[in-house]
């Protein structure tokens, strides 16, 4: 089944709320259609096309309320998927926390999460993109290990209370590995986009050839705490941390970092910084993400944390009406507000310190304190009077989010980056930070 | 991802839940002549295309998942995935195509696909594929030997037992509990141009929980997770067997018979203790480390770094490489670890995660030394691996995660021999002076190539002079791999012997999920370098 358009979408969901008996009953529909290519050993290793649709059908009888997803679309699958739901609504016991689904919303404007020339790639347009990216590995004979993948997809929702909503988007994805020879040296860049038209695989490679060149013959310092320049890819997996921490009903319990003694929040504390401002805003044009989320509520541009303040946290429709807190879904998108300065300006003006240029394998150690373990990967440097001396070998850090966020110096230009952990978009500023925790020397490469 | 995804995540992180179906569905078969036919569809389509070589995948994924906190049920899902996908070799590459529609047409323009794909694909090739030789089983099957299939167990049964769980840590002063059941069932028919018809059935079950305890006045928090193993067995895992049990230490202990009931009422005194515990002092310990936990520590600093697609550079931009590279095999000579450290490589132990009869390129699984007294002596390979190491067959650890997921190189059981002179954990504490016991899994992080890692579990007791006396917070130990295993000085017996494991090993782009266990017998490591990861905010 192809993409529905906004039509098609309301007309089977039309169809598939027909059938219901049940009380109440909401269906949403996704479906996406892309494709990829992964090459390793500068040689394509494996490449797919992926198409998938999904229809999900909630019925409920009071507080009872049952799930069955089919993918399958003739009027008969139709129909069984809703008698399915509504005869697991009547063996399950009954859920308190189950919320009635939500009327007509107003979601404004349509977000630009779409783009026609993502959409119109092809096995072509992916093998020419990587065929850039492998040419200038081996103009400089290097080793390219690399993935490029692209989607088209929508999501639709409608609900037997007169809810509908609808969202198309695209995206494409890149991120290379270039390793030298001898495997001294290693570099890594990552690049997403809802617009294929804005990615270079070709200047994204060199990149990472340039990291993986000058990171050769690292040097061996000792950990400790270091003045530290993150790249946006580096501030991503640190900060996305403290944006899943955001919730509302874990800091209610008691249990997150954002709880205090007492049953309090956090909310309303100078928590970090006074230059730190964190929202999200699904209109962004840089950063375009869908107006409504999975629940059918509107999403809005939403001030999480605004000069170092919590302002905001995330909830379920339950736990908002159960504490009569504002009702806001977690965002699509995160944006920290950034700086004026390039990364070049931040290292010029740095006596000493290092450069950060990916950080990975995150976990969490203490959820209380939101302290992260996690390596330096891919191209570090030591910098002095303002210029990068040295590559230097990884380290293990042991460092919190908010500790970092509080020792902050400077902020630089925001620029649409990736997680390299979990795969998530994001608007974030390099950062220069104080007293960074490195607290072990890696003998990887 | 890059490493085991948490279990918190695992309701949505398994893949393959695709159309939901009831349970009455879920346990009828298809009928095997029915899935050779539309093998030979897609074998003949691939042939007749030009394929040199062509394996059909034809799956069915059942999964039934139970989550529930404190008195309510957050979500019961019964769930299928059914389709096929077609691997085949053409002008020297590889080609894939998977369709769900099973119709004739559909099965052979799927086959054509994969010819089309692979011809494309060896435009550019550097070298054609090389598959080791592999003779075909003609019509075999294989069935993991479950006493009890979870999926023919009643539902409400289900729910009670967790509910009841719940219960009991609630009385016993827990603030919050969450618990769940994760069940699956691989139906997997493989087929090849070599002549296997190969059906098998597959079973795991996880059992698992969250125990939270507050300190109100202080906004502390801490929680314990279940010491339960994922297992490749049946329902019957939860029936609890006191010869399965290992009693005597600060933890009950499980082999093959769990004992949810018993394990968080434990885990309800362990969160009230833990958030009285003693900050750890910084500095070297020895570790005495149970199977809970060290399974985790063999998955990422032994099972990883001897994966051959690691190791060759397939893995480079997203799980990594890895420091055993060929040369240190080539030499016989790299002491990975202490003479005391043997490690096997395995696809048959009974109730282990990994153990089937074939491999997803149907190969017959075995088991073979990996670590030999401490000298790196083999890696784990498939069919078009096999060569590098002058091996004349695959080790068979092909895996995909679906019908519709490409097979690649996947971790076998990855496990530590126990030792040869009869010793129990008990005895092993006696004979520690500064030490520390550590149980269950918590946070764990390692490098690209497998050298640095940080690990910290859900327990850790502090040994003075042989005894435990009390138990400690914020201890984490840092190592490198090498230097690790050659401080294992002391392993206990077979009968302390047991399997750890993980239901969502990540690898791959697109990632692809696998299940594995690690068994080992409790384990000392001296001198280990042991930091307190305690901060205080504000």
């Amino acid at each position: 089944m192809a993409i529905l358009t906004k039509e098609q979408a309301k007309a089977l969901l039309t169809k598939v709320l027909s059938y219901s008996k049940a009380e109440q009953c909401e269906v949403n529909l996704n479906g996406s259609d892309g494709g990829n290519i992964r090459y390793a050993r500068s040689s394509v290793s494996t490449s797919g096309g992926i198409s998938t649709n999904s229809l999900v059908v909630t019925s409920a009888f009071g507080k009872k309320s049952g799930v069955a997803t089919i993918n399958e679309f003739d009027d008969a699958s139709l129909e069984k998927v809703v008698r399915r739901a509504e005869e697991l609504a009547q063996l399950a016991p009954e859920n308190p926390e189950f919320m009635d689904f939500l009327g007509p919303q107003e979601y404004g404007p349509e977000s630009p999460t779409f783009s026609e020339a993502t959409a119109a790639m092809g096995p072509k347009e992916r093998a020419d993109a990587v065929q850039a990216s492998l040419n200038q590995a081996k103009e400089n004979k290097l080793n390219a290990a690399g993935f490029l993948s692209n989607s088209t997809g929508y999501s639709a929702m409608m609900n037997s209370k007169g809810l509908f909503a609808y969202n198309k988007s695209t995206d494409v994805a890149f991120n290379i590995t270039i390793r030298t020879e001898d495997g001294k040296g290693s570099g890594y860049a990552t690049k997403g986009y809802n617009d294929y038209t804005k990615l270079d695989t070709k200047g994204a490679t060199a990149i990472a050839a340039k990291k993986a060149m000058a990171s050769v013959t690292a040097k061996a310092i000792e950990p400790g705490k270091y003045t530290v320049i993150l790249e946006p890819t580096a501030v991503a997996v640190m900060l996305e941390n403290l944006f899943f921490d955001l919730d509302a009903r874990r800091a209610d319990e008691g249990r997150s970092s954002m709880s205090k003694p007492g049953g309090k929040t956090k909310v309303g504390e100078q928590l970090l910084d006074e230059r730190v401002n964190v929202y999200s805003d699904p209109w962004n044009p840089e950063l375009p993400t869908a107006t409504w989320n999975g629940d059918g509520r509107p999403q809005q541009k939403v001030n999480w944390i605004e000069k170092g303040v919590v302002k905001n946290l995330y909830t379920s429709m339950y736990w908002a009406a159960k504490k009569g807190i504002k009702s806001l879904p977690s965002p699509g998108g995160a944006i920290m507000q950034g700086g004026t300065k390039t990364l070049e300006e931040l290292i010029k003006g740095t006596e000493k310190g290092i450069l950060v240029t990916r950080l990975w394998y995150i976990r969490s150690v203490d959820p209380q304190t939101l302290l992260l373990t996690g390596l330096t990967r891919d191209g570090t440097f030591y910098i002095e009077n303002g210029e990068i001396k040295f590559p230097v070998k990884n380290f293990r850090f042991n460092e919190s989010p908010i500790i970092m966020l509080n020792n902050l110096d400077e902020i630089g230009k925001s620029e649409r980056t990736v997680s390299a952990e979990s795969d998530t978009n994001y608007l974030l500023p390099a950062l220069k930070i104080r007293d960074f925790t490195f607290t072990s020397l890696s003998d990887a490469v | 991802m890059t490493g085991i995804g948490l279990g918190a995540s695992m309701v949505q992180g398994i893949p393959a839940f695709g159309r939901e179906i009831s349970v009455e569905e879920a346990l009828t078969p298809v009928d095997v002549k029915l899935k050779k036919r539309m093998a030979d569809v897609a074998l003949n389509a691939a042939r007749s295309k030009g394929a040199t070589y062509a394996d059909v995948r034809i799956g069915r994924y059942l999964n039934q998942v139970i989550a529930t906190r404190e008195k309510q049920v957050q979500n019961i899902a019964n769930s299928e995935s059914y389709g096929m996908g077609v691997r085949v070799i053409a002008n020297g590459s590889w080609g894939f195509a998977a369709t769900n529609n099973l119709d004739n047409d559909s099965i052979a323009k799927a086959a054509e696909m994969a010819v089309a794909i692979a011809k494309g694909n060896a435009k550019l090739l550097v070298e054609p594929v090389q598959l080791a030789a592999q003779k075909g089983f003609g019509e075999v099957g294989w069935k993991t030997p479950v006493e009890v299939n979870a999926f023919e167990v009643p539902i409400t049964d289900k729910v009670s037992m967790l509910l009841n769980a719940n219960s009991e840590a609630m009385k016993g002063g827990a603030k919050y509990v969450n618990s769940n059941l994760f069940m699956v069932n691989e139906q997997k028919y493989f087929a090849s141009t070599d002549g296997s018809y190969i059906d098998q059935d597959i079973h795991r079950i996880w059992p698992t929980f969250t125990v939270t305890g507050i300190d109100p006045s202080g906004g502390k928090f801490e929680t314990r997770n279940a010491l339960s193993a994922p297992m490749g067995m049946g329902f019957e895992y939860l029936t609890p067997k006191d010869t399965e049990k290992i009693k005597g230490g600060p933890v009950t202990m499980y082999k093959k018979r769990y004992d949810l009931m018993e394990d968080i009422k434990e885990a309800t005194v362990h969160v009230a203790e833990k958030l009285k515990a003693k900050p750890v002092l910084p500095g070297k310990y020895d570790l005495v480390l149970d199977p809970t936990h060290l399974f985790l520590t063999i998955h990422e600093s032994v099972g990883h770094p001897t994966e051959l697609d690691r190791v060759l550079g397939y893995e480079a931009n997203y799980a990594g490489t890895s420091f055993l590279t060929l040369d240190k095999w080539e030499s016989k000579r790299f002491n990975f670890g202490s003479k005391a450290v043997n490690v096997i490589a395995d696809k048959t132990e009974p109730g282990s995660l990994g153990a089937v009869g074939y491999d997803d390129e149907g190969v017959k699984c075995g088991s073979w030394d990996i670590i030999k007294d401490g000298i790196l002596v083999n890696y784990q390979t498939i069919r078009d691996q096999a060569h590098i190491l002058g091996l004349k067959a695959s080790q068979a650890c092909c895996y995909a995660d679906s019908w519709e997921s490409i097979q690649f190189q996947r971790m076998p059981n990855v496990s530590l021999a126990p030792g040869k002179t009869p010793l129990s954990a008990a005895e092993m504490v006696k004979n520690v002076e500064k030490g520390i016991y550590m149980f269950g899994r918590n946070s764990y992080s390692i490098d690209q190539q497998r050298y640095n890692f940080q690990f910290s579990a859900q327990l850790a007791y502090e040994i003075k002079e042989g005894k435990i006396v009390g138990m400690l917070k914020d201890a984490s130990y840092q190592a490198n791999t090498q230097e690790f295993w050659n401080s294992c000085t002391q392993l206990c017996d077979k009968n302390d012997y047991r399997l750890g494991g993980t239901f969502a090993d990540g690898k791959g782009q697109p990632g692809q999920v696998s299940a594995v266990s690690h068994g080992s017998p409790t384990s000392r490591f001296n001198g280990v370098n042991v930091i307190n990861t305690g901060r205080k905010l504000g």
